[in-house]
């Protein structure tokens, strides 16, 4: 048996791969790998060193900035963090944290609600019109924001809206942030049509369908939608910069320039604490949800 | 389909049933539009007609917009250096930034798409400064980092290479920014990396068979079966990047400086219209970008006939 074996495996190999010997080949492959291994890890610590450094930075003194450009402070302490859980110029630091909190979730509810309601209709519902507005939608991606942000700001100046919170979020309700629709579209493209023609034929309308049938099945898109929303509505600055005028109800990006101004030469070690602070809840989220968010991010690139 | 259920449900299937239906798919399709409808007329198209209108006036927020015909535009051209430089730092940064930012992730991507396992890891780490970018927080430690006796110029000086800080050099401030968005090179190396995967493997082996080396393997292969998710990203990169603000704003304190450096197109804009109350100008440099941005997107477009491949192209 095993005389008849041998020289049929080796007949295959040399007919697929009449290559260099075995044993080199296999050394090289590992060679390969530990190189690629090695020059990722490179890529990783010059890409994530500028994190390290901040979290590193803010256990170091005031006096030690512009000293210790290393990572390690030389004089470790939590003084930095003592002082910023204080707040500033009378206002706690938890209050701009609520006030983003609050801003963030909103905005979630918002563009969850209304982008799935757009793009259910966009991508099941035959109805006049709708390749232009679908055309229409996909082109505000491409449209530079700045262009509309001045009449925005007079018309919510007009309706007495500037310094509420009401110009961060209403927007958010109607769906302006294209990319969701558009990601929601995708997926609910992609789901077979044959569940929601059955249920057609069972006599649901479309307001059924999306409840009881699409919406559960797009969950997915729905938490990334919701992951990037929380993400991109925490991180704005623009927004609260030009709506936002109490320091009270500042959110933490406009709070933080607080704290960069008031302090910059003098409190260093401020400034970076609250910098880590404001940016920690969306790095826990990142490490959570990343697989959703790469994910979300590689099937709206691709299927445009 | 839509026959065949009628006749089940036992209704004869006109064209006057057609008609009504079809009606009735649209009265609930604009349903299910509203929000976005209402959000697009009123915070989108509305706005643009009358930015177009404040693009040709005077208006300061408080009192009547005053019709100044091309004025502003005549103005940015021709006697506002301010606007000249902002345009050209902002070319600079565009046209530097984005090619470099998209090598790295097309480099990054083949880099990862080489092996599967462990693979995972890297695509997150390197995706996470894409998602944090564009914050404050990031500006604030790009600054210190940057700065002078910052760690970036103490490295650099193990190597004997002395620069004094990046923030306040009129010279290095630009690349230092344009650095700040090539570590955000995640976002389209993710993209770059799902198009690599759908690449059929039998390419390149018959390119292989043929002889064919890395490079020619990379030329004849990768970019041509990549050229739709290079104009993807090249269209997305190039848009955002025209539009950077915030780190802008927050290195410079808002000032656009070291000698107006910093003075992004946005920026700029923003200055204009909201710290010195013209909004008529304003809106007629938003105007400006609107349209460099459209010419822009209508060359890539134009262009990518000659360039882009799609699958199934030569049937």
């Amino acid at each position: 048996m095993s005389t008849i074996e041998v020289p049929r495996a080796e007949f295959l190999e040399v007919a697929t791969e009449p290559r260099p010997p075995r044993r080199r080949r296999i050394k090289s492959k590992t060679v390969n790998t530990i190189i690629w291994f090695v020059v990722l890890l490179a890529i990783t610590a010059v890409i994530l060193y500028p994190l390290v450094w901040l979290v590193f930075s803010t256990f170091k003194p005031s006096s030690e900035f512009g000293q210790n450009p290393g990572l390690i402070p030389d004089n470790p302490t939590v003084d930095n963090y003592v002082k910023v859980l204080e707040g500033i110029g009378g206002t706690p630091l938890w209050r701009f944290f609520a006030n983003s909190l609050f801003i963030a979730l909103m905005a979630v509810i918002g563009t969850l609600f209304s982008s799935a309601l757009a793009a259910y209709a966009f991508a099941r519902i035959k109805f006049k019109g709708a390749g232009v507005l679908f055309a229409a939608m996909i082109g505000t991606l491409l449209l530079p924001f700045h262009v509309i942000i001045i009449p925005q700001y007079i018309i919510f100046n007009r309706l007495e809206l500037v310094d509420t919170y009401w110009p961060l979020i209403l927007p958010k309700f109607l769906a302006t942030e294209a990319f969701f629709v558009f990601l929601i579209v995708q997926f609910i493209r992609n789901i077979p049509r044959d569940m929601d023609e059955a249920a057609r034929i069972d006599g649901a309308g479309h307001v059924r369908i999306f409840f009881s049938i699409i919406l559960p099945l797009i969950k997915p898109a729905l938490i990334t939608s919701a992951i990037f929303t929380f993400i991109w509505t925490w991180n704005d600055f623009l927004g609260p910069l030009l709506y936002v005028n109490s320091p009270e109800k500042y959110p933490l990006p406009i709070a933080l320039r607080l704290y960069n101004d008031a302090t910059s030469t003098s409190d260093y070690g401020a400034t970076v604490a609250v910098s880590f602070l404001a940016l920690l809840p969306i790095l826990i989220f990142f490490i959570v949800f990343q697989r959703f968010l790469v994910d979300g991010v590689a099937t709206q690139g691709l299927k445009g | 389909m839509r026959q065949l259920r009628r006749t089940e449900r036992g209704k004869v299937p006109t064209t006057e049933g057609k008609r009504s239906q079809s009606r009735r798919e649209t009265v609930v399709g604009y349903g299910f539009l509203l929000p976005w409808m209402l959000g697009f007329l009123g915070l989108t198209v509305g706005p643009m007609i009358f930015s177009l209108y404040l693009a040709f006036t005077k208006y300061n927020l408080f009192t009547a917009p005053e019709w100044v015909g091309l004025d502003n535009f005549v103005r940015m051209f021709t006697e506002d250096p301010q606007f000249m430089q902002s345009v050209q730092i902002t070319l600079v940064y565009v046209l530097v930034g984005t090619p470099i930012k998209l090598a790295a992730a097309l480099a990054v991507a083949m880099l990862l798409n080489y092996r599967n396992k462990g693979s995972g890891f890297f695509r997150s780490s390197f995706y996470a400064p894409s998602l944090i970018g564009a914050s404050v927080s990031v500006a604030i430690v790009w600054r210190a980092m940057f700065s002078t006796d910052g760690p970036v110029d103490s490295s650099l000086s193990l190597f004997g290479i002395e620069l004094g800080g990046w923030v306040g050099n009129v010279d290095l401030v630009i690349p230092m920014m344009i650095l700040l968005a090539v570590w955000q090179f995640g976002a389209p190396m993710v993209i770059f990396l799902a198009g690599l995967k759908q690449i059929p493997q039998e390419l390149y082996e018959a390119a292989e068979v043929d002889g064919a080396g890395p490079v020619r393997k990379f030329r004849s292969v990768t970019i041509p079966m990549l050229s739709s998710v290079i104009f993807f990203n090249l269209l997305l990169e190039t848009i955002n990047a025209f539009q950077v603000f915030a780190s802008a704003f927050i290195i410079s304190n808002g000032s656009g400086g070291p000698a107006g450096m910093t003075n992004f197109y946005t920026v700029y804009l923003y200055k204009r219209g909201f710290a010195d109350g013209q909004m008529g100008y304003a809106a007629a440099m938003a105007w400006v970008l609107v349209i460099v941005v459209a010419i822009i997107a209508f060359i890539l477009f134009k262009t990518q006939k000659s360039w882009v491949h799609y699958a199934g192209e030569n049937r």
